[in-house]
Order: C-alpha cells, then structure tokens, then sequence
C-alpha cells in the first residue's frame, strides 16, 4: 500500500484543525504528546504539543493523510519532520487576523526551506465580514503572482476540497515540467 | 470589503504600499489607540488589547494616488491652509472666513485667485503640503487601528490634490523612527533585490537621494543586500532604511541571489548555520496524483 501526505500549516488558529476536519474521513486525531524540558520540569509546567491528522483513502492500495503543523514556533523541529517526502502543502491565513499575517508568512518560508514542494495559500475565513480580500492578501503577504492563493471557508468541505484539488492540480503541473 | 487592522502589525507604510498597487479608491481612517487592560493572545504571545478611539485621521485615495487627507486638530480647511502657508495672514484669514462662510473650498479657491489674492499655484502646493505633513505624521504612528473603506469618498467641498504614492513611500521611509519596524521586514541582508518588470515606468518621477541612487545601481540578482552595503560603506541600519523604502515603493523585488538557490532560506528561523537534512522529494507518480485528484472531487 501507498501513503501520500500532504501538510496544513499556518499560524494559530488560522483553521488548520477545521480543515482537516473537514474532509477527513477520520475524526480528526489530535496525537497529545507532553514534552517538557529539564527546565520547564523545575517550573513544574508541562506544554501540550497537539498534532492534526486526517485521512482519506482512495483504495486498497493508496491512502492520503493530511498532517497539521502544531502552532507554537517552539516546535519548529517537528515541522521539519512533517516536511519530509510530503507531496506538497497548504499554507492557511485566517484573512481576518492582520496581526498574524507577518507570522503567517514567516512559516510558508520556512517550510519553502525545507522542501521544493508546491503548495498554495488559502486565504480562510471568508465567510467573515473583517475578512481581507485575496488580492489584497497577496499584497500583504507578497506572494509571488506563480503560487496560488485561493479563497477558503474550512468549514465548508466543497471550499477545502478545490483548496486540495488546486494544490494536486500544481503539483500535476510541475511533473509535466519534469516530462 | 473593508480592510481592518492595526498599524502595530501594517504600518502606515504597507498600507500605502497596498493602495498603490491596488490602485484603490477610497478613505483610510485612523482611530486613536485605546488600551483595553485587556490581554489578547497573538502568535502564541499575550498582549494587550487595542479599541479602536475616536477618529484621528482620515486620508483619501483614487485609483492609487493620495487626494486628500485631514487630521484631528489640523483645520483642513482652504483658509486655514492658506494662512499656515504663509499665503494669507491671520488678518486675511479672519475676514474670509466671516463673509465666505458657506462657500465651498473649490469656489472659495477660484474667488481668491481671480481677486488676485494668492495664484493657482499657491493654492495647489498649500494643500498638497497639508496632505503631506498629515500622512508623514501618520507615519510615525505605530499601534494605532486603522479601517480602509472602498468607495468612501472625502469631503467633495475640499480641494483634492493627486499625490504619487511612491515619493511619498520614500519620503516616509527616510522618517521612519522605528528600527523595530526596520527589522521586522527586512530579516535577512542575504537577500538580493532585482528591478520589478516595468522599471522605467515605475522610476518615472521619483526623487532619490544619493545614497537611494548608490544601492539601485547596484541592484542585480548576483549581489545580496549585505554586499550592496559593503560596496557603499553603509550600516546595516542605513541600508535596512533604504531597501525598506525602495521595496514598499515598488521599485525594488527581494530575491534569492542568483546561483544560491534554497541557501538563502529567507525566513527561515534563527538556527543560523546549523545543518538541515535534505529533505526527500517523494517519489510520486502522475497517475497517483490523478488517482487522488479522482478521490477528492468525488468526495
Ligand atoms: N468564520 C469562520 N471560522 C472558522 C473557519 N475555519 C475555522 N474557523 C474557526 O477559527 C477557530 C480556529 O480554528 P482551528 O481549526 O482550531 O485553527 P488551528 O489553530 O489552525 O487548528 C475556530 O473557532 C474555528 O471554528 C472559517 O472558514 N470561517
Ligand atoms: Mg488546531
């Protein structure tokens, strides 16, 4: 059997769990893992690293998971394990919340970094009255005019599924490059 | 659509920036900042909350350029303008303003100038000195809500001046306090900048410093930020400055260096030089990806 995976990051609460939840043929799995340090141990706190996973099966033979990235910058080096062999990813923005675009477009570097995969933006939560528009989201996040920056409502599951399809569509796009 | 937001996280700047090359008609207003003492969490980080006060400013655009703009406290009103210009006195000032009360600004204007009160030319730069002492002074403001509305018009009874946006961009740019802001949106020197498509175009009517003119004739994808400011013996505060300006003003792309593909990682975070594992690209065909494009328009 054939797994395939692709990744939703994005700041807090941009929608990431919504999305998955979505589409996923699973209830979404939140996999808890306590990690503490030796000095978070001493102050006695212990911070909850929760990670997204959904799944949708195509056949016996090929299953797609979807993996959300954990939000706190802390857990930078989970990202990057994340990152490995995935087919591609989506980069959520809650359109309403300016003061996470910078953050917003400081993960979609760094996950550029990692990896020369495509992956699109979805502008979420436009079915929100303080929602900014995708073109002036693309100005605000200086997002190059070749990547995709789609409109997106998470909890709408038609909206997450052509976010995915475009996603497929550019990677499709990049193998013909190839041929 | 109306644009929300605050300018401690979009300046004034990167709203002007958004109007240029939108090229949107409409009035920005700028609220006073009111401390809630509430705490907010933004980016995993508590802070504390702003409300949006009473009005401070408003400033009008169309079809990109600046038209006009007031700010609580400067009368922007023809005579008053006039008169700070030094184009009436104060006793001129008061006069008009008792018989002219209701006479609208434009009407007002051409009164003046027929009676040979001030010139045409007196009347175009006050208000354009108005506008542009109001939007620098926007500049300097840097937590404050702010809300865009398209298709809100300013005052029609106000003399409306286009102003270029990029000149004013760079002017700002040059006035800006804030090394924070700086920081903030230039986080890597070892990004190289390159010409936008239409350079000649868009370098029409701007006016550069020397400094500004030293580090565009060394714009090309080969040299990176950091080697621009060695070549012109600048600190990085000095080119951060400069290249800020330069990017909102659209005359200038950041890119990755020519020939370092993937070695800049703009962004990337403060790990610095530690090492990365490649990551592997799967080995994927097209018919999965068709398998699974299949799947998921059928779900
Ligand atoms: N209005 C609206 N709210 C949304 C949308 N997507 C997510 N939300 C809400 O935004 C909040 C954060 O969503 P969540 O999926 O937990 O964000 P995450 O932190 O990225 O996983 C929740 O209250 C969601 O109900 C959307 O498309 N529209
Ligand atoms: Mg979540």
């Amino acid at each position: 059997m054939q797994t395939v995976k692709m990744v939703i990051t994005g700041p807090f609460s941009a929608g990431k769990t919504q999305f998955i939840s979505s589409i996923s043929e699973i209830d979404v799995v939140s996999t808890e893992s306590k990690l503490s340090s030796d000095a978070e141990k001493k102050e006695k706190e212990n911070t909850t690293v929760a990670m997204d996973f959904g799944r949708i099966t195509v056949d016996e033979d090929l299953v797609l998971y979807l993996f959300g990235t954990p939000g706190q910058r802390r857990f930078d080096f989970m990202w990057e394990i994340l990152a490995e062999g995935m087919l591609g990813f989506v980069v959520m923005v809650d359109s309403t919340k300016p003061e996470t675009f910078r953050e917003a477009k400081s993960i979609l570097e760094t996950f550029r970094a990692y990896a020369p995969t495509p992956y699109v933006v979805a502008a979420n939560k436009q079915d929100h009255p303080d929602a900014w528009s995708t073109d002036d989201l693309r100005i605000a996040l200086r997002i190059e005019e070749g990547v995709k920056l789609l409109p997106c409502v998470a909890k709408d599951k038609e909206s997450v599924k052509s976010v995915l399809l475009e996603l497929l569509y550019s990677i499709l796009e990049t193998m013909d490059d190839k041929a | 659509m109306p644009i929300k937001g605050e300018l401690r996280d979009f300046s004034t700047t990167q709203i002007l920036n958004l109007i240029n090359l939108a090229k949107k008609s409409g009035t920005l207003t700028i609220f006073n900042a009111q401390k809630s003492g509430v705490k907010e969490k933004v980016n995993g980080k508590d802070r504390e909350r702003i409300d949006p006060g009473a009005e401070r400013a408003k400033v009008s655009f169309k079809a990109g350029k600046l038209i006009y703009a007031t700010m609580q406290g400067q009368e922007g009103n023809l005579v008053s303008v006039l008169n700070k210009a030094g184009k009436l006195t104060d006793e001129q000032a008061r006069i008009i303003r008792e018989r002219a009360k209701n006479t609208s600004d434009k009407a007002l204007a051409l009164l003046l100038i027929n009676a040979n009160y001030v010139s045409q030319n007196d009347v175009l730069n006050s208000v354009q000195q108005h506008i542009l002492n109001v939007i620098y002074a926007l500049m300097s403001l840097n937590e404050e809500p702010f809300r865009f509305e398209d298709d809100l018009a300013p005052d029609p009874n106000r003399i409306h001046v286009p102003i270029d946006l990029e000149n004013v961009i760079i002017e700002g740019s040059r006035r800006i306090k804030e090394i924070e802001e700086l920081n903030q949106h230039l986080p890597n020197l070892d990004m190289a900048l390159r010409f936008p498509e239409n350079p000649k175009e868009k370098f029409k009517g701007i006016h550069l410093s020397v400094e500004e003119w030293r580090v565009v004739s060394f714009v090309n994808p080969k040299n990176t930020i950091r080697q621009i400011a060695k070549a012109n013996n600048m600190s990085e505060i000095e080119i951060r400055r400069i290249v800020y300006g330069l990017e909102q003003a659209g005359l200038v792309e950041l890119v990755k260096p020519a020939g370092m593909e993937g070695a800049g990682k703009p962004g990337s975070p403060q790990q610095g030089n530690q090492q990365r594992r490649p990551v592997q690209k799967p080995q994927v065909q097209k018919v999965v990806v068709n398998r699974l494009i299949d799947k998921i328009r059928s779900i």
